[in-house]
């Protein structure tokens, strides 16, 4: 079935985007099946890169700030509150403390967005107004994404309107499973069509899709399907985001580019909780996709403890001495 | 650039690995270094220096070796030889283990240091170089541990000398320290001399071990020490260099009785097939030629990559190699360093510049001794370019069409060492894989390296294996002495031969063939009785044996099961005629009836030992470090010169073509000279036998008058001696014309072991195959 490509009055901008939202295209089935992963090969490059790229002092000072500005600050628990919502995003409007910025020579920064579950979107937006930083909701079952589809489509449209700018969506992983790739790629247009003006991030929750080989094809397809991001996992996966499922993904959506001319932001989420590690991934995407990725319209961390690591290397940058973590306000 | 800058730019920034210590160790030793020679240091001279090739700063002063350093030097290695090799393989173990844990004690030192003397990029140094040189003296603690009781038919050599290059310093002397102190000898080594220190600071860590005085002598200086270490009196010569001084090192040893192992130049294929995960394989070719800048003799420095998928291919690699970074070797976030030396940056530029392909350097390189990655496209096959070794960051490039083609265009080439295969297919990769003339064989992947794994190379590009079990058969003999061999003169006589005149032919591509020149010879009893005339061979019937040879390739590719079954049928057939070919062997010798009918009864045992070995000389899985597997697989050598022994007129032909072709060979032998009509007969047998025509092929003539023209013909890949001639010269200084092995006698007779022939009748291929899913 030759399905009709989305309409450019749905392309509209989030304040930090930049260029034209990608419509999607049809699905291209040929492209999907030639995608090839060599898990043995990709797992060496993704080992050698920390070697291979090193990113040191005043470099580095400015490599984290910029990770902070691309994290997706998130709390997604069942014990979330109005309060701890609220605190999240006065912790996201002001990340770093004053005094380091001032030493680094900078002005206050803030993180890429502030990522909850839908009943805390309106709470979300409220605190953050005027600050510019967009509310990410997971609409669409999260994270299983086993409710009915009508309902996970109605989800997000609650979701958007409820002033969600971003929708990270999950994909059903039983489509990617079975091999269903056009039933994939509806299931992802329909989700498109729902979020509207809002950006979707589409979870592939690639710790459940048991080759690297269905990473790279099912990023195709979601991309295919209109996804603006790509994005590894809902973080309740046993296995969430890694380099090898990263360089799959980025590799992806690198020929979907040369392909298309769209770029599509990717988002690794869970387990990345060390500077170090952020440092490893943004070396990763300039090696592979280059310094335009480097951005928050094209680059997201979905975490939650990876801020308080930054803040204590940054300080160990200013002071010379090593940090601790009471020192730092908490989200 | 100040951090809001950066904060926009997100540009890397230096990240120098700091040569201080490095540097403090060269001011320690006075920056100045005589040679280590039974456990002392000479006095220094600055005969030459070695230079940072990164900032042209002289890094110390090193002294030439002369006549009498060598001489001291081997002097002190033969004097410590055999109390090392009495030591008990455990205590040469714990010196071997106390070698590997300096190593890695003093890792960082090494590696800065090899970095200053040598421009390759701190990460290769520190991540690669130098934990392969302690894995290779860790792993060679336990084969030193383990040769009593796993080799106990194997005894040292005695003293090697060992001359290794500049690309690899530390790690090409570990490659040849280690196997060959584990195995009992003692060792002379010069590296380069453009890259000398991380040897001599080696010799330090020898103190440190406490090895014993004169079981490491290192001597320094440029090429003409190595001609000196080469001819003096040592018993093996083990060179890694290029194919010119290589061969060079095989005339000039040629019938010294010095065994000599050579790992020289390539220009290893990179295959990428249209299946093939093309990102992976992209990052592969940046391991493969942008490794070391691309001063690895085996860089996959020859793309072939199917024509569907050339053209997606190019433009991705085009755009990897724009991220290339390229600069000071000592900074963490380089990917390509200085070249050696401006000689070699000088070398590499003027044959880019000969080029009449397209050349894309998308990435500039500093000034001084740098050389910017390049790729080669629209070179075709014959291309000089495509042909010979760059030893550069220069990558050519063709297409091909078909995995035949692919094979046909990899196999062109006058080198073998070795080769990649990208393919997601395994039916398809691990059947590319044999076809491929290589001693190592990459399948989605490149210059992967471990001690447990043999390297090296097929062709022109040398012989022996480093590593593995099959790397210590560089480093020991067979126990026991050989016997001096007596000529054997043809006996004389006079008169004719009785009844019907009978004519023994030479057999050539599994028919009788008059020779070519239309000579032959009386063959007599002792007692002078004529008793049949034999054609003379000449070199046009080794030409036209040597292509009949080269045609019965199926042979080579015939299972294990069939081949013994033909060599089984053979011995029956034999066996059938046991009472005749006794008989002739007593009209041709004079032996007693009971020793003739024992010579055939031999000759039989001999087809039935290798008829049963054909399906059990298994290949191995090696343990290496890596998901996957490598592969140690025995196969054939190709076709095969042999002289057969004079002494054992049957005998002598059946125990050597046995293995020959139970491994897959196909074989051109000279029979016996002074009785050749046991071989004559013989090929009747042959050809009542089901063996394919051309997989043995019988000539009679003058061992010395063929030998020159059989080692020298460049389709044969092994010349074997026995002959009672002395030939060993002549032929090891004919092979070196392309560099085909050669087993020779020196005039010597010794029992060979089962194993000796079956090693001698093979090459292991190592293959390695990581896998995951």
């Amino acid at each position: 079935m030759e399905t009709q490509t989305l309409a450019p009055a749905q392309t509209t901008q989030l304040p930090q985007v930049q260029e034209p939202r990608s419509p999607g295209c049809a699905l291209d089935l040929d492209w999907v099946m030639s995608a090839q992963a060599n898990t043995s090969a990709i797992e060496r490059r993704a080992k050698t890169l920390p070697g291979r790229r090193s990113v040191k002092k005043d470099h580095q000072a400015a490599w984290l700030l910029k990770a902070i500005t691309m994290i997706d600050l998130t709390t997604l628990s069942g014990d979330d509150t109005w309060e701890r919502v609220r605190r999240l995003c006065a912790k996201g409007r002001a990340p770093v403390r004053a005094e380091i910025l001032e030493a680094l020579g900078m002005d206050q920064i803030s993180v890429g967005a502030i990522c909850v579950y839908h009943d805390m979107v309106e709470t979300a937006v409220e605190a953050l107004a005027g600050s510019g930083i967009p509310v990410a909701a997971v609409s669409t079952g999260f994270p299983a994404g086993l409710s009915p589809l009508e309902l996970r489509l109605k989800e997000i449209e609650a979701s958007v309107k409820a002033g969600a700018q971003e929708i990270d969506i999950v994909i059903s992983r039983r489509h990617v499973l079975t091999g269903n790739w056009q039933a994939l790629y509806d299931e992802t247009q329909a989700m498109r069509a729902a979020c509207g003006e809002a950006h979707m991030k589409a979870i592939l929750a690639t710790g459940e899709l048991g080759s690297l080989r269905n990473v790279a094809r099912a990023s195709l397809v979601a991309m295919m399907g209109g996804a603006d991001f790509i994005k590894t996992s809902t973080g309740k996966e046993s296995v969430n985001a890694t380099l090898p499922v990263s360089l799959v993904m980025i590799r992806a959506l690198r020929d979907f580019h040369d392909r298309t001319g769209y770029r599509i932001g990717y988002k690794p989420a869970g387990g990345i909780s060390k500077a170090k590690d952020a440092l490893t991934y943004l070396a990763l995407i300039k090696e592979e996709l280059g310094t335009r990725w480097l951005s928050p319209d094209l680059f997201r961390f979905g975490a939650s403890s990876l801020l308080g690591d930054i803040e204590r290397q940054l300080e160990h940058h200013v002071t010379g001495r090593y940090s601790a973590g009471y020192r730092h306000g908490l989200g | 650039m100040n951090v809001p800058e950066i904060f926009e730019s997100m540009e890397y920034g230096p990240a120098p690995e700091s040569a201080a210590e490095a540097l403090a160790w060269l001011v320690d030793r006075g920056a100045s270094f005589g040679h280590f020679i039974d456990g002392a240091w000479t006095e220094p001279r600055a005969d030459f220096a070695s230079q940072n090739p990164a900032s042209g700063e002289v890094l110390a002063d090193l002294t030439q070796a002369t006549q009498a350093d060598v001489d001291a030097a081997v002097a002190a290695a033969r004097k410590a030889q055999p109390k090392w090799a009495r030591l008990s393989g455990h205590r040469r173990a714990r010196y071997l283990y106390a070698l590997a844990r300096l190593v890695q004690k003093h890792s960082r030192l090494l590696a800065v240091l090899e970095t200053l003397d040598n421009g390759k990029p701190i990460r290769e140094s520190r991540d690669i170089d130098i934990p392969l040189v302690s894995r290779h003296f860790y792993y060679h603690a336990g084969m030193a541990q383990l040769m009593e009781t796993e080799l106990p038919d194997r005894q040292p050599l005695g003293v090697c000398g060992q001359v290794f290059p500049w690309n690899f310093p530390l790690l090409m002397l570990a490659w040849k320290i280690a196997p060959a102190l584990a195995m009992g000898n003692t060792v002379v080594l010069k590296p380069a001399e453009w890259t000398s220190l991380t040897a001599l600071k080696f010799a330090e860590l020898c103190q440190d071990a406490g090895l014993p005085k004169g079981v490491v002598n290192i001597v320094t200086g440029d090429g003409a020490v190595g001609e000196l270490i080469v001819n003096a009196d040592v018993d093996k010569v083990a060179f890694t260099g290029s194919t010119q001084v290589g061969r060079a090192i095989r005339r000039a040893t040629a019938g010294s009785g010095k065994a000599l192992t050579l790992e020289l130049g390539g220009k290893s294929p990179y295959i990428v097939f249209d299946d093939a995960d093309l990102d992976s394989a992209i990052e592969g070719l940046v391991d493969a030629i942008w490794f070391n800048q691309g001063q690895v003799c085996c860089a996959g420095s020859r793309l072939l990559v199917q024509e569907g998928v050339a053209q997606r291919f190019y433009a991705k690699l085009k755009k990897r190699m724009e991220n290339l970074r390229i600069g000071d070797p000592l900074d963490k976030c380089i990917d390509i360093g200085a070249m050696v030396d401006p000689v070699q940056r000088a070398r590499i530029a003027e044959m880019v510049a000969g080029s009449a392909g397209e050349v894309h350097q998308p990435v500039q390189a500093p000034e001084g001794c740098y050389y910017p990655p390049t790729l080669i496209t629209g070179l075709a096959p014959a291309d000089k370019l495509m042909q010979e070794e760059i030893f550069g960051p220069v990558l050519v490039g063709c297409t091909f069409r078909t995995p035949a083609e692919a094979v046909q265009l990899a196999n062109n080439t006058r080198y073998g060492l070795a080769a990649s295969v990208w393919s997601e297919n395994i039916n398809l990769a691990l059947d590319v894989a044999p076809k491929l003339a290589a001693g190592v064989v990459w399948v989605n992947g490149t210059n992967m390296f471990d001690a447990a794994a043999g390297f090296g190379g097929v062709r022109e590009s040398g012989f022996g294996r480093e590593g593995g079990w099959e790397g210590l058969r560089a480093y020991t003999k067979p126990k026991g002495r050989g016997k001096k061999i007596a000529a054997i003169q043809a006996h004389t006589g006079s008169g004719a031969t009785e009844g019907i005149d009978r004519t023994a032919k030479l057999y050539i591509g599994g028919k009788q063939a008059r020779p070519d020149g239309g000579y032959s010879r009386m063959v007599y009893s002792p007692r002078g009785k004529a008793l049949g005339e034999v054609g003379l061979a000449n070199r046009k019937d080794i030409r036209n044996a040597v292509e009949a040879a080269g045609k019965a390739t199926g042979w080579s590719k015939a299972t294990a099961h069939n081949r013994a079954q033909v060599i089984y049928y053979i011995a029956e057939n034999l066996s059938a005629r046991a009472g005749e070919f006794a008989g002739r062997i007593r009209d041709l010798t004079g032996a007693s009836a009971a020793k003739a009918k024992a010579e055939v009864e031999a000759a039989i045992e001999r087809l039935f030992s290798f008829a049963a070995w054909a399906d059990k000389y298994d290949s191995a899985a090696k343990p290496v470090p890596l998901r996957g597997m490598a592969l140690a697989i025995n196969e054939p050598v190709g076709t095969i010169g042999i002289f057969c022994r004079d002494d054992a007129p049957l005998l002598g032909l059946i125990e050597a073509i046995a293995p020959a072709i139970a491994m897959g060979n196909r074989v051109v032998a000279v029979a016996c000279e002074p009785f050749p009509l046991a071989a004559t007969d013989f090929y009747q047998v042959l050809e009542t036998s089901d063996l394919p025509g051309g997989v043995v092929n019988i000539l009679t003539g003058a061992h010395a008058e063929l030998a020159p023209h059989l080692a020298g013909h460049m389709d044969v890949d092994a010349v074997w001696s026995f002959s009672g001639a002395d030939l060993s010269k002549v032929i090891e200084t004919e092979a070196a014309t392309n560099l085909k092995r050669s087993w020779v006698n020196h005039g010597q007779q010794r029992d060979h072991t089962d194993r000796d022939w079956l090693a001698a009748a093979t090459e292991v291929k190592t293959v390695w195959v990581p896998y995951g899913e």
